[in-house]
């Protein structure tokens, strides 16, 4: 049988606020556990949670850039579950008046086309504290600094239907966020987390199937092999004549493998009510107006920039300005490098292509744009040939060198681009080859010629012991024989 | 409107609130009094009331994003019947 998968995402976005939702803890990473949880964030009684401006703006910002209504007055609710992460036994979030209502983003997919995902909306709630599970004997951890940090939860139709279009989604939004800079991006701390609902229906069937819910996706890797996995559990079951259980999932990225995280009769009893300490939250034009005057420059509005003002193509202009931090390490190679085409290469080539390597992200790169651009006008003005400028990447990038002049230098990778110098060699080279210099000259066909020409490069980059420019070599060449 | 001995234990189960037999019956008809002064509050017509989300007719008032709070772990942590490393233990919980 023949399915369609049917797939929609809520991802949590971590505010980069300097304090929390609702108290002046501040959120900053990597301090010494609970030194940043106040007597709110612990839920200590008498206290009164007091929301922070700064998320409603990023919100805002957020609800902006993917074309949605503003929530103009929106509701805080308690979700109420027990769990030791999060001290009041509630989630203070947003269920009926979110701050920002539907909108949507518009994806490239591989095949050139675009596809829109619909936003049903997105609200704010607090994040919960951590849980940690090594023995104290036989006792949990827990730390409260990240409880009550800011976090929108953007919620999708479920409009994608491949483990391609979820990840297109993703990524997108993940440059969204980060341009606008109302997240730091940082995937491997956990500032966006990925839930994915799957299910599946019939080819061509309108009646939506039982879904699931993997949750807790931190990666774009792991995202598109949680999906495959669990599509092909569906189908499993589903050919077997079973049904889906309607259920929320975990999935483990090193092994492979998922496992039910909640059973059925307990899920969903949140209990949701109107939180009797926050009053309605009322954002005007002003506001909102303000909000937008703070908008930097989108991907969208990037890509179409980066063709008009570099003239790239299609593609590599969307692969350069889907991450505002990648875009900005374009940019910054391309002004050092005096040939942006050729440094859009060798970022989207050499450079990213060791990134995936070595699984690191553009922030963490050894080398920078400025050091890449030197690199890449070294290039454009025939100082190295494109053989050797692999071998000063290389160097760059393990820090053996720190700029491409110097390592090019230490090296002996500079080209010889002396004109007067290839010309002696040209001429010595010819001296030598009378024969085939006669042919040449007796061939009538340029295209032939072209093709001899050839013959002489062999003995002239042996003469120049590999390095003379080729491209000037060829110059000379055929000057000298034409005359 | 009554409530059921089965939505008792739910709720229960859920508020985390150990209720013993002999309280269930109590609290049958005690919940099922308060709900029946709810369905009194339902009769009355709302068609062109707006739904209320507080009490108070007011707007709530926001703060700037500035770090106001300072470290009180070793207060806090005072009154807490276990900690370690900074950490509060609690019975281990591996959902």
């Amino acid at each position: 049988m023949q399915w369609d998968i049917v797939i929609g995402l809520e991802i949590h976005v971590q505010l980069a606020t300097k304090t929390k939702i609702f108290s002046g803890s501040s959120t900053a990473f990597g301090a010494e556990p609970n030194t940043q949880a106040s007597a709110v964030d612990l839920a200590m009684p008498g206290t009164l949670p007091v929301p922070n401006e700064q998320a409603f703006r990023y919100a805002v910002m957020f609800g902006l850039a993917v074309n949605a209504e503003i929530g103009r007055r929106s509701v805080f609710d308690r979700k109420n579950y027990f769990y030791p992460d999060l001290p009041k036994g509630y989630q203070t979030t947003q269920l009926d008046h979110p701050i920002v209502g539907p909108g949507y983003v518009d994806i490239d997919l591989a095949d050139g086309s675009t596809k829109r995902v619909r936003i049903h909306h997105a609200h704010l709630e607090e994040d919960a504290g951590k849980s940690l599970h090594e023995d104290f004997h036989g006792m949990t951890g827990i730390d409260l600094n990240r409880a009550g940090t800011p976090l929108i939860e953007v919620v999708t139709e479920p409009d994608m239907n491949s483990a391609e279009e979820a990840v297109a989604f993703a990524k997108k939004l993940h440059g969204l966020v980060s341009s606008l800079g109302i997240c730091d991006g940082d995937m491997s701390q956990g500032s966006l987390r990925f839930d994915v609902n799957i299910s599946l229906k019939p080819k061509g069937s309108n009646e939506l199937g039982t879904r699931t819910e993997t949750k807790n996706l931190n990666s774009f890797r792991f995202m598109e092999q949680a999906i495959a996995h669990e599509v092909e559990r569906q189908m499993d079951i589903l050919e077997d004549g079973g049904r889906i259980i309607q259920e929320t999932r975990l999935y483990n990225g090193e092994r492979g493998e998922s496992r039910s995280m909640r059973s059925k009769e307990e899920a969903n009893d949140y209990r949701y009510f109107p939180c009797p300490d926050l009053l309605p939250v009322v954002i005007d034009d002003d506001f909102i107006e303000g909000a937008r005057k703070l908008l930097p420059e989108l991907p969208d509005e990037r890509k179409a920039r980066f063709k008009e003002q570099y003239g790239l193509n299609d593609y590599d202009a969307r692969l350069l300005s889907d991450d505002a931090r990648m875009a900005a390490f374009f940019e910054e190679t391309a002004s050092h490098g005096k040939d942006a085409k050729l440094a859009a290469n060798w970022v989207l080539g050499e450079f990213s292509a060791r990134l995936n390597a070595e699984d690191k992200t553009v922030v963490q790169a050894p080398i920078t744009g400025a050091q890449l651009g030197q690199l890449v006008a070294r290039i454009a003005d025939n100082t190295v040939s494109s053989s050797g400028a692999k071998k000063v990447f290389e160097a760059l990038w393990s820090g053996s060198g720190d700029n491409a002049d110097a390592v090019i230098e230490a090296q002996g990778l500079k080209q010889v681009s002396d004109t007067g110098a290839l010309e002696a060699m040209v001429d010595e080279v010819l001296a030598g080859m009378p024969d085939q210099v006669a042919q040449y000259q007796e061939e009538g066909d340029p295209k032939k010629q072209k093709k001899m020409l050839g013959g002489f490069m062999g003995p002239l980059m042996k003469a120049s012991k590999g390095q003379g420019n080729p491209k000037l070599f060829n110059e000379i060449l055929v000057r000298k024989l034409g005359g | 409107m009554s409530i059921s001995r089965e939505d008792i234990e739910k709720v229960a189960v859920l508020a985390r609130i150990r209720v013993d037999e002999a309280q269930i019956s109590a609290l049958e008809s005690d919940l099922g009094n308060i709900l029946n002064l709810v369905d009194e509050l339902s009769a009355a017509d709302t068609a062109n009331i707006e739904p209320l989300s507080h009490p108070l007719d007011a707007v709530q008032r926001l703060r700037t994003d500035e770090v106001t709070e300072t470290n009180q772990r070793e207060a806090f942590q005072a009154i807490a019947p276990a900690t370690e490393d900074g950490l509060y233990l609690v019975p281990r919980v591996i959902e």
